[in-house]
């Protein structure tokens, strides 16, 4: 298995490698970059939104419920939730949502071209397949998925601005307050920086998947859904080690 | 011209192709046929370097490709144009962005002229009122005649097709033959096409390589196939009870 990983690692190093490589004609890379922005980024709007609005309701609720203290000023409902989105939800949940959503998208759409032999139709023109076809996803989520985040903090705020209201937990003065209450500007910078990390693992690993599938149907499948779960957990792991390292 | 000289290609253990020697001259149309598994793919796919051969040469007109740099190679594969089985074309771009994409990534045109070449090459497979449906939208013929299309808009010197005619009606396998032959002779390609299709071969074969088991079991012309008595060509050209028949009807002639 150590072995199997280290292969397939390795597999994944060198066609970084033929990836970070000098394009043919920019203006060709630039119109596959606008239509990857518009598939990975504009059209994860959506789902982003609807995910973060509730969910920051959500926290805000169970966060208001087991808070709820005499001792303990309702402010802190708000100041729990914001840490919450900001550290947490948004950089790593929404990045896990998008592992999911873009993940399979690229590992599918590689695959398919692998096995229909557009991939070696491009290689036959002398194009550099790897650079084309994966340089433009990665820049896509590189440069869109901290947008998206940034998106998603304040609209799961938002949400649990909200909720709070709606029901009448924590009013929205003292919501308000809390959100500004002791916060550390640090922590969005820790965000974003980890949302270009896993943009960067979500891309990179889910076309090395797609790229490399030998086979035909079954085999894209089974690449699409490996390229979610070694995603995934890259994130996970990723997650650990940026935290230790950039917030101890 | 293409040469291949004693061409060594395996797979680990397994030697697929052991030593083939052949020269694709211009203007022709050469065919490689042979059963499945007699290497005929490896030995095309080696030819366009998409495989790295273990022993021999390819010379693209003099041209050793093996001995060519990054640069050098990537340049050569600018005079190739490839027909797959399946036309590979790109299922995100329409029929006219995919002859047009060739074009855009390698030409200096300005964008008027790279339309015009992509319309001509088109209306040269006979395809003029398709531009903007895409690939899905198609039948099984126009994709081939699509790929034609794209493998001959940057005006190639080699055009390779792999199976052109699989997958087609009778009636289509003749009008996608006679496109490869007429495109051959009047750009003066060096044409290779890898097949199965013994009509084709009849058809369009101007020279014929058999392959065997990883070497070459014979070489001639569409006429000379009719005659020959290589064992290797009765084995897989007569094995049919219709060739049997056409093969005891053209002796009985004589």
């Amino acid at each position: 298995m150590i072995q199997r990983f280290l292969t397939g690692f390795g597999a994944y190093l060198i066609l970084l490698s033929k990836v970070f490589q000098k394009p043919e004609k920019g203006s060709m890379y630039r119109k596959a970059l606008l239509k990857e922005l518009q598939l990975h980024g504009l059209d994860s709007l959506a789902i982003v939104s609807i995910i973060s609005l509730f969910v920051g309701a959500v926290v805000t609720i169970q966060t208001a419920l087991n808070l709820d203290d005499p001792l303990i000023p309702d402010y802190y409902v708000a100041i729990a939730t914001r840490e919450s989105i900001i550290l947490e939800f948004s950089p790593t949940m929404i990045s896990l949502i998008l592992a999911g959503k873009v993940g399979s998208n690229i590992a599918s759409t590689l695959g398919t071209m692998r096995v229909s032999e557009q991939i070696e139709a491009l290689e036959v023109m002398g194009v550099n397949a790897p650079t084309y076809l994966i340089l433009p996803k990665i820049l896509a989520c590189v440069l869109f998925n901290p947008i998206l985040i940034t998106l998603s903090m304040f609209l799961g705020l938002f949400g649990g601005y909200f909720a709070a209201g709606f029901t009448g937990m924590v009013s929205n003065t003292d919501f308000i307050m809390g959100l500004q209450m002791a916060f550390i500007p640090y922590y969005v910078q820790y965000a974003l920086l980890k949302t270009v990390v896993f943009a960067f693992l979500i891309s990179s690993i889910s076309a090395y998947f797609g790229y490399t599938v030998k086979g035909g149907a079954v085999e894209v499948g089974e690449a699409s859904t490996k390229a979610v779960v070694a995603s995934s957990v890259a994130i996970i792991v990723a997650n650990y080690f940026l935290t230790d390292l950039l917030l101890s | 011209m293409i040469e291949a000289k004693n061409v060594v290609k395996t797979f680990g253990e397994t030697t697929v192709l052991k030593g083939v020697d052949a020269v694709f001259k211009p203007g022709n149309v050469n065919m490689i046929i042979g059963q499945s598994g007699s290497g005929k793919t490896v030995f095309m796919k080696s030819l366009l370097g998409l495989h790295q051969i273990d022993g021999g040469e390819i010379l693209y007109d003099g041209r050793n490709v093996t001995d060519l740099s990054k640069q050098e190679r990537k340049d050569l594969r600018k005079e190739i144009g490839m027909v797959f089985q399946f036309g590979a074309l790109f299922d995100s771009l329409t029929v006219i962005q995919n002859v047009l994409f060739p074009l855009e990534m390698f030409s200096n045109l300005p964008a008027k002229e790279m339309l015009e070449r992509a319309e001509f090459c088109l209306q040269r497979v006979n395809l003029p009122d398709s531009n903007h449906r895409y690939p899905a939208e198609i039948s099984g013929g126009m994709k081939k005649r699509v790929a034609i299309a794209r493998a001959i808009a940057m005006s190639p010197k080699y055009l390779f097709c792999d199976e052109p005619n699989s997958g087609l009606d009778p009636e289509t396998s003749i009008v996608i033959d006679n496109l490869i032959s007429e495109i051959t002779q009047e750009f003066n390609i060096t044409t290779v096409i890898n097949t199965h299709d013994m009509n084709s071969v009849l058809e369009a074969g101007d020279h014929i390589i058999l392959l065997k088991n990883g070497t070459k079991s014979w070489e001639g012309s569409k006429d000379e196939i009719l005659y020959a008595d290589s064992e290797a060509v009765q084995e897989f050209v007569f094995k049919s009870a219709l060739f049997k028949r056409v093969k005891k009807a053209l002796m009985t002639r004589e």
